[in-house]
């Protein structure tokens, strides 16, 4: 007993230095990932807000404005038009995309001949470069020689100039997208089929529940993380759309198919307005992260998660 | 209407037959036990008759009716997996009734059905809980629930005790046989435990390789076994083969007995006190053997003693191909008797 009491304050120091190095070995290694975190993502957006308080004058010469242009932002019609498209933009994408993914990897979760041929076939529209992606729908709907008014003459219908028509350029853009992004989600959703159990199907099966019940009671139910995780992109793709604007229709005509994003860069790089682009940066970042905060404070609670 | 006929079925996966020409019939209202070593096909066997596999060849009939083709749902049969196959995300009030809920059994119904099965597998406490936080025996008990809510005339159980305690399983057997009889049920249930086979079945097919050892009432196997890979597979500890010039001979460690002056010398190699009675290990011309003895045996390991028991208790198996040599026992015994 007197040895044990004798002994235990050398253990106990070591103890606390042993803590003490797993502190300090535990910052070592998290430090790669801080330093790139804070350099490239923290540190932007800190100064992206920054910026939007200022003005910068012809001189280079910074001047604090306050929240004038935020105040100049809400009197912009074009950035509340740029926001009304871009919500009907992921309005149009976002579910119908996700439930084209789920039906086809559902489809290709079956056991059939041509199986891998046909989830490369679903894939492809992502594995395409952007820019071909641009070229090919560019063909679909030129006016006259396009497919799409190919098929029109067919009904002897007339030439439509489907990306110079405000009335049609929006639709255009969301088939496109869809058609761009229900492939890729595909690949999530078939991931997670692949991971149920098919004990499951057959309990349900062996209960006499039809295979859309058991869908809808058992196999979507257990998707929802991937359904989450899926709309979250979705959504933060909607945003995220520039490159195919360019290209196509370069945010026209008379602005009906300008995007948030786009109207950043519009005003960055084409009227060199760098603050009041930092304006409308932090208006993004609000969005998303608001829809981030959706995520992780209420839906996560609200999922089964395996 | 419920019995259940497999005739010569057979499963193969590439070259692995699983299941090779199996046939076999539980009659309406019994309990028939699938039983043998792990690998042995029980399982898919009890798939075969769920309608979850195909069978490559044969034909099962459930209740007269040829169900060979028809789909799981049609076979109107209930199925505990050897995985229990619980749905996660649902509570195990809602996985017990999964099955009526598809049914559109009414909310009354329902409660008062769940209130009961819940009793009999102890989970009254339990039914808000999602699986992943329940223990493997209790999962066991929602997996048992979910199945017997169902009342269906056909029940299939795959291993539905191997989780549990001694104590809640010997409970639980009670249970599912006393339900069985009480509802008519036909029942094929799967296990490993030739305890379990023995107390609860009304016939055992004791099945090996894919193919089916011996097919008969628990008495049947347990007094006559076929081969003897029935004999070494029944009785706890199994009967006891022993090698005596070509002769295989087997007798049941209960049959004999520590005598002086008994007909075979034998060394005590262990003893094992299982309180009500003692297992004596012990050595007979370098083949083990061992003795039921009643109560707390006072020999010692290392002792020399010496066997003996009945003739009419030997079996006698060809060593070769290890199948019951049914006229050379009673002859031997004839001469026993004679002599
Ligand atoms: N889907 C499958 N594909 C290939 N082989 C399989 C498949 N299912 C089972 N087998 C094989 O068939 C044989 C019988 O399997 P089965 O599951 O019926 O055994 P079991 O008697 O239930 O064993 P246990 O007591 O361990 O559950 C095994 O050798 C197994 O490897
Ligand atoms: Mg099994």
């Amino acid at each position: 007993m007197t040895d044990l009491a004798a002994s235990s304050p050398i253990p106990e120091r070591r103890a606390r230095s042993q803590a003490w190095w797993n502190a300090v070995n535990a910052w070592l290694l998290l430090l790669p990932a801080a330093v790139l975190l804070v350099a490239f993502t923290h540190w932007p957006i800190l100064a992206t807000i920054r910026h939007s308080l200022f003005i910068t004058k012809r001189n280079g010469s910074e001047v604090f404005v306050g929240t004038d242009s935020y105040g100049a932002m809400a009197a912009d019609p074009i950035f509340w038009k740029a926001l009304v498209n871009n919500f009907w933009f992921a309005l149009g994408t976002i579910p119908t995309s996700i439930a084209l993914a789920l039906i086809m990897a559902v489809w290709v979760n079956r056991n059939m001949r041509g199986r891998g041929f046909l989830r490369l076939a679903y894939f492809t529209p992502t594995v395409l470069p952007m820019i071909a992606v641009a070229n090919i729908w560019l063909f679909f709907y030129t006016p006259d020689y396009g497919a799409l008014d190919q098929l029109r003459g067919l009904f002897g219908l007339g030439g439509w100039n489907w990306l110079g028509d405000p009335s049609t350029v929006m639709g255009c853009l969301i088939v496109m997208v869809i058609w761009k992004e229900a492939g890729f989600f595909m690949i999530f959703y078939l991931a997670a089929l692949q991971q149920l159990s098919p004990d499951l199907d057959e309990a349900a099966s062996i209960e006499g529940a039809s295979r859309w019940y058991t869908f809808r009671r058992i196999t979507f139910p257990l998707l929802m993380p991937t359904t989450l995780f899926v709309a979250i992109n979705a959504v933060i793709n909607s945003f995220k759309l520039v490159d195919h604007l360019v290209i196509m229709t370069k945010g026209g005509p008379n602005n009906a198919s300008t995007l948030l994003l786009y109207y950043i860069y519009e005003v960055a790089f084409t009227f060199q307005d760098s603050s009041y682009a930092a304006t409308l940066t932090v208006v993004l970042l609000t969005l998303l992260s608001a829809i981030a905060l959706l995520k992780f404070g209420y839906l996560d609670r609200r999922i089964h998660y395996q | 209407m419920s019995a259940i006929t497999l005739n010569h079925v057979s499963k193969s996966w590439g070259a692995m037959r699983a299941v090779d020409d199996i046939s076999l019939t539980a009659d309406e209202g019994s309990l028939l036990v699938l039983l043998g070593p792990s690998g042995c096909g029980k399982s898919t066997t009890l798939r075969l008759i769920a309608g979850l596999e195909e069978a490559d060849a044969g034909t099962i009939t459930i209740g007269g009716v040829d169900v060979t083709r028809l789909s799981p749902a049609e076979r109107k049969i209930s199925m505990v997996f050897q995985s229990y196959a619980l749905f996660p995300h649902l509570s195990v009030a809602e996985n017990i009734i999964f099955g009526l809920r598809v049914r559109r059994v009414s909310r009354a119904e329902r409660d008062a059905r769940l209130r009961r099965v819940a009793d009999i597998v102890g989970l009254a406490h339990l039914l808000d809980r999602k699986p992943s936080q329940l223990s493997g025996g209790q999962r066991q008990r929602v997996a048992l629930g979910r199945a017997i809510i169902a009342e269906a005339r056909v029940c299939l159980m795959d291993e539905p005790l191997s989780n549990l305690d001694a104590k809640l399983r010997h409970e639980m057997r009670t249970e599912i046989r006393a339900l069985q009889q009480r509802l008519g049920m036909t029942m094929v249930y799967v296990t490993h435990d030739q305890t379990e086979a023995m107390t609860m079945a009304d016939r055992v097919v004791l099945m090996r390789d894919g193919r089916i050892e011996q097919n008969g009432s628990p008495e049947e196997l347990y007094n006559r076994p076929a081969t003897a890979f029935t004999a070494r597979f029944i009785g706890t500890p199994p009967m006891n083969l022993v090698r005596q010039g070509d002769h295989l001979i087997g007798i049941r460690p209960e049959h004999i007995r520590v005598v002086t002056g008994g007909d075979h010398a034998a060394r005590v190699k262990a003893v094992e006190h299982l309180g009500a009675d003692s297992i004596v290990l012990c050595d007979i011309d370098g083949q083990p053997i061992s003795v039921r003895l009643d109560g707390f045996s006072k020999v010692q390991p290392g002792e020399d003693v010496r066997l003996a028991w009945e003739a009419g208790h030997e079996h006698r198996f060809d060593p070769a191909t290890e199948c019951r040599l049914e006229t050379s026992a009673r002859e031997g015994r004839l001469a026993t008797s004679a002599g």
